[in-house]
């Protein structure tokens, strides 16, 4: 295992006595070179739990582990120098994540400047070889990110994670914003890149067929807590829990026929705030399976096949 | 058509920049009949928006001016009015939802009072009435506790529970048609799901028209009767839900279609992305929109803008492409090695 996570907790204070439980307790393992996609709602803390992982969050309890060495709780300024070697990450919004007032050159180049085994003029041909492998020109480097579009930016944030060849990336939603035919293109750009470097991704984003295609194995959240683990395909054409079911039927399919035929029952309700979650499942007022039992324990996760987890009573 | 409630014909938008005119919208005609929708798909910057923008009027202007075009609402010329003339019919003849429910509505006013101004404006309604009314309207968007919610500022609400509040408002004035621009791109697909089954009981009980613009193929599938594929300022293919599908006649809708997996696409199968970028609106091309990205384009694409040719007689199945010209080569074999591509796995 490449990565690894045991209890993960990432906790908020949001005030006297409030506590924002953004991820509770998660445990998940991503091997060598496989892409893990992580799918649920915004507010499910799925973006909380990439970030706490690569030490962009201080973590609140539980451990995380690369290499099979622990990562510390909280990041200093020297683990961050030490990790971000080898732990990326690509941001959502191509647009807020780069500075405005930097040039491609200092935004690409950044990070191995930092580093600081590079001359100023190796940095330039690294970034210059690395815009080429993006797809963008090397004399871009001298514009500002407002001068590309939206495509064009998400490759900028591609290149200033990968041009220091780093071992684990977590891609937070990296196609939401873009067009339909440019997702595409940075799919193929991704996936090209990871077998080119031997890349681990977690793949986190709420288009579910994305993930579908994207992803070896799928990780559904729902309120900070993992609800089912598993082969992305399992996962998502044999869904167990009530939740994923429910989600994946929500999903619409580019497909007329298909929609016409689908018994169409919209989840109700909507997430619930996860301020002071007490114990039971944290679905439970939403889901149509809801026993008392439900309402008092919290689920286990139980093992239903070899590589498949599931958190809820239905299983335990 | 008679049963059409709106007919667009030959609508032309363009902008003042520094940069020069863009011209946003170039030449679109489309009708709406009365009960059904009609979905707009195309990218950002497709001229979708402005084209639904400037049926409501509500384009700056300057730097905005409809340079062309008639479009017709139960008969009855729509662009063009004075701005009074203009209100009495915004909001009540059409009602329109926006893609951000969050900055579309007024941060400052309760979500009853901004629903009730509506009557009070509209309607003539006196305050306490609208209000009831408004009550009455946030529960058929089936949000709970409604008398409670329409106290309740914008701020105080979901995104979901936004949407449901701004179809409450359009709805207050029982117009015929309803615009709603990427009513669901900022949601999740479980409120997603949520709010199009709403839309779609809505217009059962309603007896509504819907023009739903969107870039995601999935929700035209979902909601669309017909569609419009627009690119660049033009619509290049439109038909009803099931000939933009399964008999694509576009290559742009084909490119589309391919660029996102479906449900039995695996890893092994590459996306195939549109390579390029649309082009400048600056400067349009005299031909084709799509010539520079087309995989199967030909010299005369470049110079000549082809018409919209019928694909067959009895439907309404157009294409703004030259291989579906009635003189061009036979067509079908080309476009279908990307088709059966694409729907090969359907077949076992």
């Amino acid at each position: 295992m490449l990565v690894k996570t045991e209890n993960l907790k990432k906790h908020f204070q949001i005030g006297r006595g409030q506590n924002l439980h953004a991820v509770d307790g998660l445990s998940i393992e991503i091997a060598e070179n496989e892409i893990l996609g992580l799918v649920g709602e915004s507010g499910s803390g799925k973006s909380t739990f990439g970030k706490t992982l690569i030490g962009l969050h201080p973590a609140t309890s539980g451990k995380a582990y690369y290499k099979g060495e622990e990562l510390p709780q909280r990041f200093t300024a020297a683990d961050h120098l030490k990790y971000s070697r080898e732990l990326q990450m690509i941001f959502q919004d191509p647009y807020s994540s780069l500075n405005p007032r930097m040039t491609v050159l200092d935004i690409v180049g950044e990070g191995i400047s930092i580093q600081g085994q590079h001359t100023q003029s190796q940095v330039k041909e690294l970034v210059a070889e690395w815009l080429i492998k993006v797809g963008l020109n090397a004399d871009h480097m001298s514009r500002y990110p407002h001068e590309f579009s939206g495509g064009q930016r998400q490759r900028i944030g591609i290149a200033r994670a990968m041009i220091i060849e780093p071992r684990f990336v977590v891609c937070d939603e990296p196609i939401s914003a873009l067009d339909v035919s440019v997702q595409a293109q940075v799919i193929n750009l991704l996936d090209e890149l990871k077998s080119s470097m031997g890349l681990t991704m977690l793949f986190i984003a709420h288009d579910l067929s994305m993930v579908r295609y994207v992803s070896d194995r799928m990780a559904v959240m729902y309120l900070g807590t993992l609800v089912e683990m598993g082969p992305s395909d399992q996962v998502f054409f044999e869904p167990q829990h009530p939740y994923t079911k429910l989600l994946i039927e929500s999903n619409p399919e580019p497909d007329p026929r298909l929609e016409r035929e689908r018994g169409f029952v919209p989840i109700q309700g909507e997430i619930t705030s996860p301020v002071n979650v007490g114990a039971g499942c944290r679905f439970a007022d939403r889901c149509p399976s809801m026993s008392e039992q439900c309402q008092r324990e919290t689920p286990p996760i139980t093992q239903i096949a070899s590589d498949h987890v599931v958190s809820c009573h239905l299983f335990s | 058509m008679t049963d059409s409630i709106l007919e667009v014909t030959d609508l032309s938008v363009e902008f003042a920049t520094y940069g020069g005119r863009v011209k946003a919208v170039r030449g679109v005609s489309f009708d709406v009949k009365a009960g059904e929708t009609l979905a707009i798909v195309g990218e950002s910057g497709c001229g979708k928006s402005v084209t639904v923008q400037s049926l409501m009027g509500i384009i700056p202007m300057p730097p905005g001016e409809i340079t062309g075009g008639v479009a017709k609402l139960n008969g009855k010329d729509i662009l063009g009015l004075t701005s009074k003339e203009a209100n009495e019919f915004r909001g009540v003849k059409i009602g329109m939802i926006f893609q951000d429910p969050m900055t579309s509505l007024n941060p400052t006013m309760t979500i009853g009072d901004q629903i009730a101004e509506t009557l009070m404006v509209h309607r003539g309604m006196g305050k306490k009435d609208a209000f009831d009314r408004a009550i009455e309207l946030l529960e058929k968007t089936k949000i709970s506790e409604a008398s409670k919610r329409a106290k309740q500022y914008p701020f105080e609400f979901s995104g979901g529970m936004l949407q449901r509040a701004m179809i409450a408002q359009s709805l207050a004035c029982n117009p015929s048609l309803l615009i709603a621009d990427e009513p669901t791109t900022a949601l999740d697909v479980t409120i997603q799901a949520q709010i199009l089954e709403l839309m779609s009981e809505l217009q059962r009980t309603e007896n509504m028209s819907i023009i739903l613009i969107t870039h995601d193929l999935a929700v035209v599938a979902r909601m669309a009767d017909r569609v419009a594929v627009m690119y660049a300022g033009q619509i290049v293919e439109s038909g009803t839900v099931d000939e933009i599908f399964y008999e694509s006649a576009h290559p742009y809708t084909l490119g589309l279609r391919a660029a996102m997996p479906s449900n039995k696409t695996t890893r092994e199968k590459k996306l195939t992305p549109i390579l390029g970028s649309p082009p400048d609106l600056f400067h349009p091309p005299t031909g084709c929109g799509y010539f520079a990205r087309c995989p199967y384009a030909m010299k005369s694409c470049e110079k000549m803008l082809p018409p919209e040719c019928l694909l067959t007689a009895e439907s309404n199945h157009q294409s703004r492409c030259w291989l579906q010209h009635p003189d061009a080569p036979r067509v079908q074999e080309l476009f279908q090695p990307a088709r059966t591509q694409e729907e090969a796995p359907d077949a076992g």
